[in-house]
């Protein structure tokens, strides 16, 4: 394989890896916290949606990533009011939200542009458009270091670099800031945060709302960046592929950042070799397909080892004596 | 060290809301010493028809420890998290320190100068000690600063007051009573000078309990308030100034420790007379029942558990098994009771009246047992006793409810007569609240194991298992399932009693056996045998001449 091919997987994993990162972290704010959240895949739905419909009627690509944001945080509300106020099921509250973006972004994409349930193709001046870094061009002829520099580490969407950027910010936030440590610790005991004096209601919003905002862009990148506009279902399952990669992170930032990766390069490795001809043995398309899935089925049958969730996850918390 | 008070006082987390009453100065503490540290007046609290606490008053001197006692739902609890701000006072004041207080949070109890240390650690397991000290108490927006402050604080609080722990230690990695030294720190942290300690020796050792006690008197000395809260009468003799009992949401009496005893107080919890002893007649021991013979148990990580136990249990005694927790106890009766280990392997030879029990496979299983006539108390009643979230008329049929008397047509179980049946044995079993719709987890720890008793007593079996049977009781509970044992014993039953309470096992036992790493150390009779001696034994130590009684 030469560096050129390798490097055209690579690139087409790092714009593969950028949603699923999103959403990974995304997950990993609101379990830390424990709420558990299944409802990652219909946010980020609902928020490619209404960034393509918003950048689509007003050209401004902007405009479409705020909408797509507060179109889930209206989703990560509804699940904080189900699971924290009213101290529901959040497996339920995840899946009814999930079933709630699949139909509603349809019925309103058709009735509002009436084009079979997707929004118009964005032209280039409402979408997300690469970046070229200083220097990009100038150093492209460099051996090696060059073209990584110039074609993989230049030339991104502005979300690419957010969702790098985003795995140092939460590791930083998690393990050095005071509201990292008891967003940990009301994931793990919140009897201790609240008798610390801390409100365990608002810890668990703020994180639910950060989930939000986090799966918001991840949404709007699958809309406005990776693709131009919104078709049905275009999430295909990435926000479970997160989930699954936040139980292989073990809850971690860094490890997600590995994990996203290695779920990137799997589906980029599809794409780009369709048939692969092992000369005795041709491995079909389908299975390449189909591989990021059964790892996600391999990962979460328990191979990964022991991955201990946040003691308090998925429990409403009650005040007790 | 310089002096802790002064600086420290203005660096309270700036972010917190303001102090409802300024903690107290050193000097402050001084001159006003006629001042009460806690002052409740006409405290009152309601959960619907339930009255917790009624018109409660209580003033407790600064630099005192001051006991409440009181049996479960007394509203001993209820009281302390009213003034720790987890529930508020329906009617009632609270002065902290002469100045009215108004706790209406955690927050503001802290600020008050109150810390509380529950009888379940509020704390993060996977956290260190140091982040557990800093939680909600850190001292802006980045950990950094507050945990070095924490550190050297903590290395302060450690002279002064004898509380060494590691800063850097993981909570699950350190026992129990780290944990709740940590706990005090917490409060320390925060300038406690009032400190709750609830039910503070239950998971403790009496060697730990002993060093806690040591650590509440340091603190005592330097003029902290501590108010501790048990149902244990010698902790009360043992440990405080005054004392306060709490009966049925009343606070009945206060006295000064000194003039008061065990009898008088026992009286005023329960309300009646408590007889502190077992009263029981000599045992008449009959045929041999239990035979147990080189029994051997290895769990499933490959340790050998029990190491060879040989063991006689006749009709009509009560064979005590003295004993640290973990050195054997449990297996023993859960092999004897049906629950063999999943993996590992039993081996020996266990005969109930002749006939050989199986040790392996589901002819050894709790039912197998129960068809032998053996009755099963578990050490741990709401992990193998009950099932918690089931009503207690069910809980009441659990293990016996295949049996052909409860059957209508094969199909159905008569719900009918069972619940019936519960009622009855509820009411016999003097079961509060008599109530056969109630959950087993809706019952204090004395009536869950009256419900577990009266389904394994009523049975009528020729041999009983009791794990730990007045663990987490009331007093007067006690004296009931105490006397409940010895009943069935005079009733011609065999009961292999294991518990970690000494007095228990010398008071209620025919016979002591003590165990140690698997192995049975040596038999004593209760009335020829000290705690000074089974202390040893329970040690490991056996040089006291090898006088092997019966």
């Amino acid at each position: 394989m030469d560096l050129a091919s390798i490097l055209q997987i690579l690139e087409s994993t790092i714009r593969l890896s950028t949603p699923l990162l999103l959403a990974c972290l995304a997950g990993l704010f609101s379990e830390r916290a424990g709420i558990f959240d299944i409802g990652l895949e219909g946010k980020m739905l609902a928020a490619a949606f209404f960034s393509a419909a918003v950048a689509s009627m007003t050209g401004s690509v902007w405009l479409g990533l705020l909408a797509g944001i507060a179109a889930s945080l209206v989703l990560s509300g509804l699940h904080g009011l189900a699971s924290i106020t009213f101290r529901g099921d959040q497996l339920i509250s995840g899946v009814a939200i999930n079933f709630l973006a699949a139909g509603m972004t349809v019925l309103i994409a058709q009735d509002w542009f009436r084009q079979g349930g997707r929004t118009p193709s964005l032209p280039s001046d409402a979408r997300f458009n690469p970046i070229t870094l200083p220097f990009a061009d100038r150093v492209a002829d460099v051996p090696v270091l060059g073209p990584v520099y110039s074609d993989l580490m230049s030339g991104n969407s502005i979300l690419v670099y957010v969702a790098f950027l985003a795995v140092p910010a939460t590791w930083w936030v998690l393990y050095r800031t005071r509201f990292g440590l008891r967003l940990r610790a009301v994931g793990e005991n919140p009897a201790a945060v609240d008798t610390a004096g801390v409100s365990v209601v608002a810890l668990r919003y703020a994180a639910v709302g950060i989930c939000g905002v986090l799966c918001g862009i991840a949404g709007a990148y699958l809309a406005t960046s990776l693709q131009a506009g919104f078709v049905k279902d275009m999430t295909a399952g990435r926000g479970y592929i997160a989930l699954a990669a936040l139980i292989f992170a073990k809850w971690r930032p860094w490890y997600a950042l590995w994990s996203c990766l290695l779920f990137g390069v799997l589906q980029a490795v599809a794409l780009r070799y369709q048939n692969i001809d092992l000369g005795s043995l041709v491995i079909p398309v389908q299975f390449m397909d189909a591989l990021p899935y059964i790892l996600t089925v391999v990962i979460l049958a328990g191979f990964v080892g022991k991955a201990i969730p946040p003691r308090a996850g998925g429990q409403p918390y009650v005040k007790e004596r | 060290m310089q002096d802790r008070n002064g600086p420290e006082s203005a660096t309270r987390p700036g972010d917190s809301p303001a102090p409802a009453v300024q903690p107290p100065k050193a000097a402050e503490r001084g001159m006003s010493s006629a001042q009460p540290a806690i002052e409740l007046k006409g405290i009152s609290k309601a959960f619907g028809p339930v009255q917790a606490n009624k018109d409660i008053s209580i003033s407790v001197a600064p630099g005192t420890i001051h006991g409440i006692i009181g049996e479960n739902g007394a509203g001993k609890s209820t009281l302390m998290s009213i003034l720790y701000g987890f529930y508020r006072a329906d009617r009632g004041e609270i002065f902290i320190n002469g100045q009215k207080a108004d706790i209406t949070d955690s927050q503001a109890a802290i600020a008050a100068g109150i810390g509380m240390v529950f009888q379940h650690f509020k704390l993060v397991e996977n956290f260190t000690v140091l982040e557990n000290v800093i939680l909600g108490a850190e001292d802006g927006r980045l950990l950094r600063p507050s945990l070095a402050k924490a550190r050297r604080e903590l290395k302060a609080l450690a002279s002064e007051y004898g509380l060494d722990v590691d800063p850097d230690a993981v909570i699950h990695d350190i026992g129990v009573g780290f944990q709740q030294r940590v706990e005090i720190l917490k409060a320390l942290y925060r300038q406690a000078d009032i400190l709750i300690l609830d039910e503070p020796t239950g998971v403790l050792t009496p060697a730990e309990a002993d060093q806690l006690f040591r650590i509440l008197h340091r603190l005592k000395d330097e003029g902290k308030t501590i108010i501790l809260i048990t149902h244990k009468l010698r902790e009360i003799m043992e440990a405080t100034d005054t004392v306060s009992v709490m009966r049925r949401g009343e606070m009945v009496a206060t006295r000064k420790t000194s003039d008061t005893g065990p009898e008088e107080l026992a009286e005023l919890m329960v309300g009646r007379k408590v007889l502190l002893r077992v009263d029981k007649t000599p045992a008449k021991p009959g045929a041999d029942v239990l035979q147990i013979e080189d029994l051997k148990v290895t769990d499933e990580s490959g340790v050998l558990r029990l190491k060879g136990i040989d063991l006689t249990l006749k009709a009509g005694e009560i064979l005590g098994l003295a004993g640290v927790a973990g050195n054997g106890q449990s297996e023993l009766l859960e092999v004897l009771g049906g629950m063999l280990p999943a993996v590992g392997t039993v081996t020996g030879r266990v005969r109930m009246k002749g006939e050989v029990l199986p040790l392996s496979g589901a002819a050894g299983d709790g039912k197998a047992r129960r068809a032998a006539h053996i009755g099963h108390v578990p050490e741990d009643r709401q992990r193998a006793g009950l099932v918690m979230d089931f009503f207690a008329w069910e809980n009441i049929a659990f293990g016996y409810h295949a049996d052909a008397g409860y059957q209508r047509s094969g199909l159905f179980m008569d719900n009918q007569g069972l619940r019936r049946e519960a009622a009855d044995k509820m009411d016999r079993y003097d079961v509060r609240p008599p109530d056969p719709w109630l959950k087993a987890k809706s019952f204090s720890g004395g009536n869950q194991q009256k419900i577990v008793l009266a389904r394994e007593i009523e049975r009528k079996p020729s041999l009983l298992l009791v794990g730990q049977p007045t663990r987490g009781v009331d007093i007067g509970a006690i004296e009931f399932i105490h006397r409940e044992i010895v009943a069935l014993r005079d009733a011609g039953a065999a009961i292999l009693l294991v518990s970690v309470e000494l007095d228990e096992i010398l008071s209620l036992s025919d016979r002591i056996a003590v165990m140690f790493d698997g192995k049975i150390m040596g038999e004593r009779l209760p009335g020829e045998t000290d705690e000074k001696e089974l202390g040893l034994l329970m040690a490991g130590m056996n040089n006291a001449a090898s006088g092997e009684a019966a």
